[in-house]
Order: C-alpha cells, then sequence, then structure tokens
C-alpha cells in the first residue's frame, strides 16, 4: 500500500525515511483536501448547526426542554417504536433473504455467479423513486397480486398491501436487501472452501463445518451488510412516504413535517439528533470491531 | 449406502437452495420492470396486463414542458455533478492511498458520512444554509450538493481499484526517470482508468436520481424530475410517472451495462 517498503526502514538512516515518508504521507493527504472540504461544508456544517438547535428554548437559552419534551410525548415516541420496528423487521428480512442467496451464489462457479450478480446490481442501480412506483403499482388495490390471487380465487376481496406497514416494508426489503448482499457475497467469496473440507475430515460433521467454519468466517461481510441496511433503514424517508399511505411515519418523516407543518425546529433538532446518536453509535462499534473500510471496499 | 444417501440428500438440499435462490433473484430484478409494459398503457389509469396499447403516456411526457424543463435541469445537473465529482474523487483516492494507515481511516470515516447519515438531515441543514447564500432553487446550489453526495461513491470505488494496483510500477517508472505527474498520468491512470469511470458513472446516477435534498433545495424554474416525480406520487399514481420511469431505467440499465463491459475489459487486461 505505501510506496515506502516497510521492512527497510532499519538502518541509519531510519528515522530520516520515517520522516521523509510522513512528510510524503501530509503532502499527499493534501490531494484528498478538496473532497473532504466538501463533505465538511455541505454535509457536516449544516447538519451540526441543525443538531445544535436541539439544545436552546425559544428564548435561546441553553436547555434540555426539547429532549424532555420528545420523550415525554406519545407521538414522537410512537414514531420511535415505528421506526426501531420498521428497521428491525427490514433487517430480518434481508438476512433471511440475503444469506441464502448469497451461500447458494459463493458455491457457484466463479463466471455464473458474476453473470447472477446482474440481478442484484440491477435494483442497485436503479432509481429508489421508480422502484417505489413499481411496487405501488403492483400492491395497489387493483394491482397484480391482487388480480392474480381474486381470479384463482384466493381471496374473495383485495388484500391491504400498499399505503401501509406491508407496503412499506416491502418496499424497504427490496431496496435495501441490496446493500447486505453486496458485502456478505465479498466476504463469502474470499472463503477457501478447503477449510470446510478439512473440518469434515477432522471429524466435524457438515452442519458443524458451516457454523463454527463458513458462517464465521463470513461474519464480517454479515456485519457490514446488517449495519448498512439498518443505519440506512433508520433513516428512510422516500419508501414510507410513498408506501405507507400517510399512515406510517417513520423518524425521517416526522423530522420533516415538523419543521414543515409546525415550524417546531427544536424538537425536530432533537429528533434528528437521536438519530444521528444512533447511527453513529453502531457505526462506531463497527468501526472498532472490522474497521470502516470493511463497509464499503471488496 | 449411507454414503449414497447422504450424496443424495445434499443433491436434494442444493437443488432447493438453487430454487430459492432464483426466487430471490427474481424479487430483486423483476418487479421494477413492470412500469415498462405500464408506460404503453392506452387505459388512463393503471391496469395489468394492458388491455390496449398506446404511446399517450410518452407523448404526455414529452409533449409536456414542465417535464421537459425538469428532464433538462436533472441531466445538466447530473452531467456536471459527474465532471466535478469524478476528478474530486480520484485525487482524493490516491493521496489517500499513500497517507498513514490512521490518516487513512479518520478520512474515510468522514467520506461515509454522506451516504450513512439520514438523508432528510442533510437536506434541511443544506436549505438554510443555502438560504443564508442565496443558492436554493439555483442550479450551482445543486449541483454542490450533490457533489458532496455523489464523491464518496467516486472515492470508494476508486480506492478500492488502487487497492488492486502495484505501485511498484509507478516507482520503476520514476526511477527510470519519469516525473511524478507523468509516472501518474501514463503508468497509474490507464490501469485504474475503469474503477474512475465506474465511479463517474455511479456519480451521475446518484444525481440524477437524488430525491430528497433535491426535494428541498431545488425548485420553481430549476425542479429536477425526481423532486416532480415525488410530488406527483403523492398526488395520484399518474401513468406518465411510467413513461418517465421506464426512461430512468433506461438510463440506469445502460450505466450498468457500461459498467459491466469495463469490468469485462479490465479482467482481460489483467490476464
Amino acid at each position: 500500500m505505501n510506496l515506502a517498503t516497510n521492512n527497510q526502514l532499519e538502518g541509519l538512516n531510519s528515522t530520516a525515511l520515517a520522516k521523509a515518508r510522513r512528510k510524503e504521507g501530509r503532502l499527499f493527504f493534501n490531494l484528498s483536501l478538496p473532497s473532504l472540504i466538501t463533505i465538511l461544508i455541505v454535509v457536516f456544517i449544516p447538519v451540526f448547526w441543525l443538531s445544535s438547535l436541539s439544545f436552546f428554548d425559544r428564548a435561546g437559552d441553553f436547555s434540555w426542554e426539547n429532549y424532555e419534551r420528545i420523550f415525554q410525548s406519545q407521538l414522537y415516541i410512537k414514531t420511535f417504536i415505528v421506526t426501531l420496528k420498521i428497521s428491525f423487521i427490514t433487517l430480518f428480512f434481508c438476512i433471511l433473504l440475503g444469506y441464502p442467496l448469497c451461500y447458494w451464489l459463493s458455491q457457484l462457479p466463479d463466471r455464473l455467479a458474476s453473470i447472477l450478480m446482474i440481478f442484484v446490481l440491477l435494483p442497485f442501480w436503479t432509481s429508489i423513486l421508480v422502484r417505489t412506483y413499481a411496487w405501488l403499482v403492483i400492491l395497489q388495490r387493483n394491482g397484480i397480486i391482487n388480480d392474480t390471487l381474486l381470479s384463482i380465487g384466493w381471496i374473495d376481496e383485495p388484500l391491504q398491501l400498499a399505503h401501509n406497514l406491508t407496503g412499506s416494508i416491502i418496499g424497504m426489503v427490496h431496496i435495501l436487501l441490496p446493500f447486505f448482499i453486496l458485502p456478505l457475497f465479498a466476504s463469502m467469496r474470499s472463503i477457501d472452501n478447503n477449510f470446510i473440507r478439512a473440518a469434515i475430515s477432522l471429524g466435524s460433521t457438515p452442519r458443524g463445518a458451516f457454523w463454527r467454519v463458513f458462517f464465521k468466517m463470513s461474519l464480517p461481510g454479515f456485519f457490514a451488510g446488517t449495519v448498512l441496511v439498518f443505519v440506512l433503514a433508520l433513516g428512510t424517508y422516500v419508501t414510507p412516504a410513498l408506501l405507507g399511505g400517510g399512515k406510517i411515519q417513520m423518524l425521517a418523516q416526522r423530522i420533516d413535517s415538523t419543521i414543515m407543518l409546525y415550524s417546531n425546529w427544536g424538537a425536530a433538532s432533537a429528533l434528528g439528533v437521536v438519530l444521528l446518536v444512533l447511527a453513529f453509535a453502531i457505526i462506531w462499534i463497527f468501526n472498532r470491531a472490522f474497521g470502516i473500510d470493511k463497509l464499503f471496499m471488496r | 449406502m449411507a454414503a449414497i444417501e447422504m450424496v443424495g440428500k445434499r443433491r436434494n438440499n442444493n437443488l432447493w437452495l438453487g430454487f430459492v435462490g432464483v426466487c430471490i433473484l427474481f424479487f430483486l430484478a423483476l418487479p421494477t420492470f413492470i412500469v415498462i409494459p405500464m408506460s404503453f398503457s392506452g387505459a388512463s389509469y393503471l391496469e395489468f396486463p394492458p388491455e390496449s396499447w398506446s404511446f399517450r403516456w410518452y407523448e404526455s411526457y414529452f409533449g409536456s414542458s414542465e417535464w421537459m424543463r425538469s428532464t433538462r435541469t436533472s441531466l445538466l445537473v447530473a452531467f456536471l455533478t459527474t465532471i466535478i465529482a469524478t476528478p474530486l474523487g480520484s485525487i482524493a483516492a490516491y493521496g489517500l492511498t499513500f497517507t498513514s494507515a490512521r490518516v487513512r481511516n479518520a478520512s474515510q470515516l468522514i467520506v461515509v458520512v454522506p451516504i450513512l447519515v439520514p438523508v432528510i438531515l442533510i437536506a434541511i441543514g443544506v436549505f438554510h444554509l443555502y438560504a443564508k447564500l442565496g443558492l436554493n432553487y439555483t442550479i450551482t446550489g445543486i449541483v454542490i450538493a450533490h457533489t458532496s453526495l455523489a464523491v464518496p461513491f467516486v472515492i470508494i470505488t476508486v480506492l478500492a481499484g488502487l487497492k488492486n494496483y502495484d505501485f511498484n510500477q509507478e516507482l520503476a517508472a520514476r526511477s527510470l526517470g519519469a516525473s511524478r505527474p507523468r509516472a501518474l498520468l501514463t503508468i497509474t491512470l490507464p490501469q485504474v482508468k475503469f474503477s474512475i469511470q465506474t465511479g463517474a458513472l455511479l456519480a451521475f446516477i446518484t444525481s440524477l436520481d437524488e430525491v430528497v435534498v433535491s426535494m428541498f433545495v431545488s425548485g420553481g424554474e430549476n425542479a429536477t424530475i425526481t423532486r416532480r416525480m415525488f410530488n406527483s406520487l403523492r398526488d395520484q399514481v399518474d401513468p406518465t410517472i411510467a413513461a418517465i420511469s421506464t426512461c430512468l431505467i433506461f438510463v440506469s440499465v445502460s450505466a450498468l451495462v457500461t459498467v459491466l463491459i469495463f469490468n469485462k475489459n479490465q479482467n482481460k487486461d489483467q490476464s
């Protein structure tokens, strides 16, 4: 990775070399400054400013009033519960669908697996709005699913699939599943199947070899996918707004409406801070355990 | 006997797993394409399969000056975002490969924040920053906001490309007398060009498909197409959206196919 070959830093001028290398590192870090500064100005400063509003009351004095209010209000507590519930259910289905799929793909020949991965990349590259719209078409009262089930006589009246919790969750699983699959598949692909064979030849049952060798080795990708899906689910705005039919209010929409409809900046900001703290706590734990580069790098 | 039974059982397991796998792949890929037949429907409400066929929803899209204006805005914004974010992100990725692991890790933490922070918070925050700077509803404003959302994807893609690249080649070029910029441009750049191109396409798609920030900072003359789509979807399920969605799917599929071709060429180059 680094230019200077590291193990040659011994010898008399090692300190000088190390110093030169640090200097070079600093010099090259400057190249990343334009990007980092853009992100700091457009993302960090506005989000920090918005968060800071939560620590002041309407008179402009420091107070915990906003936090006391959001943790006492039934409405906001309900929003937290709904958000966590949807995020956990979405994560559950992503694991349920994603793990077997990745396992199957990882056991196929490389060529075939990369061709089948196109099915995963395709939704990843398609607009969230378009995909949500497609689900709206499929799940609506006279949509394909209801039409089909009615015509074969499995149901007598249309199921309520869209404009509620079910619709939001189906849409969210569809949108977030690729985020679970991509890191997990990369992780599984790097596992050498000989480890499992070795375990079995050393007396392990196939099931035992799977759980104690394969599953364990796939954990970095598993947790990377879990973190991505859960954190992204917590902040979802578009899908429940369109597929929830106004009945499902997750945190992101609640923040939006608290500001846009009620102009209550303090409360909205406090909700945002809680959301941020939750997301960053999860990312921080992951960073500690595996390193942040495992989250996206393949 | 037991061995044969076990092999049989394993084969059954594999068949079962394959069936489940194919179903999940269909669940991922197929639903989106439902909008394509819908967009050619002759009826004014959504029915599947459509009973009559027509181009009326395409006429309603391409004939509407409002939809066309927002399409032009979106394409212009996506184009500008791409030509800014791609060099910015590529240079950043190049620089980060030479920094110490600690600095690189800290920078990567900053880089993933725009992807992971709930986008509604960015949208509201940027809206108010722009209100002070007079950038709301301007192309400049939308492009700056989209650039900061797209740059992380470029950095991540190019960093991954550089990981597979052996920097000793650049050292060899320099020891043979090439200047640093020349070694970078003639030796390193051609070998990571595929990941830069992939990053550029991701930046384009990120900007074109971005909804929430666009809802806040774009508008008026410069409303993006996603902003207009979101607002009309909230009101009713207008089949014109099916025609627009079909066009967006076409753009996404073209971008993905291009990336896959890059990948194939790259693998061919390496072997």
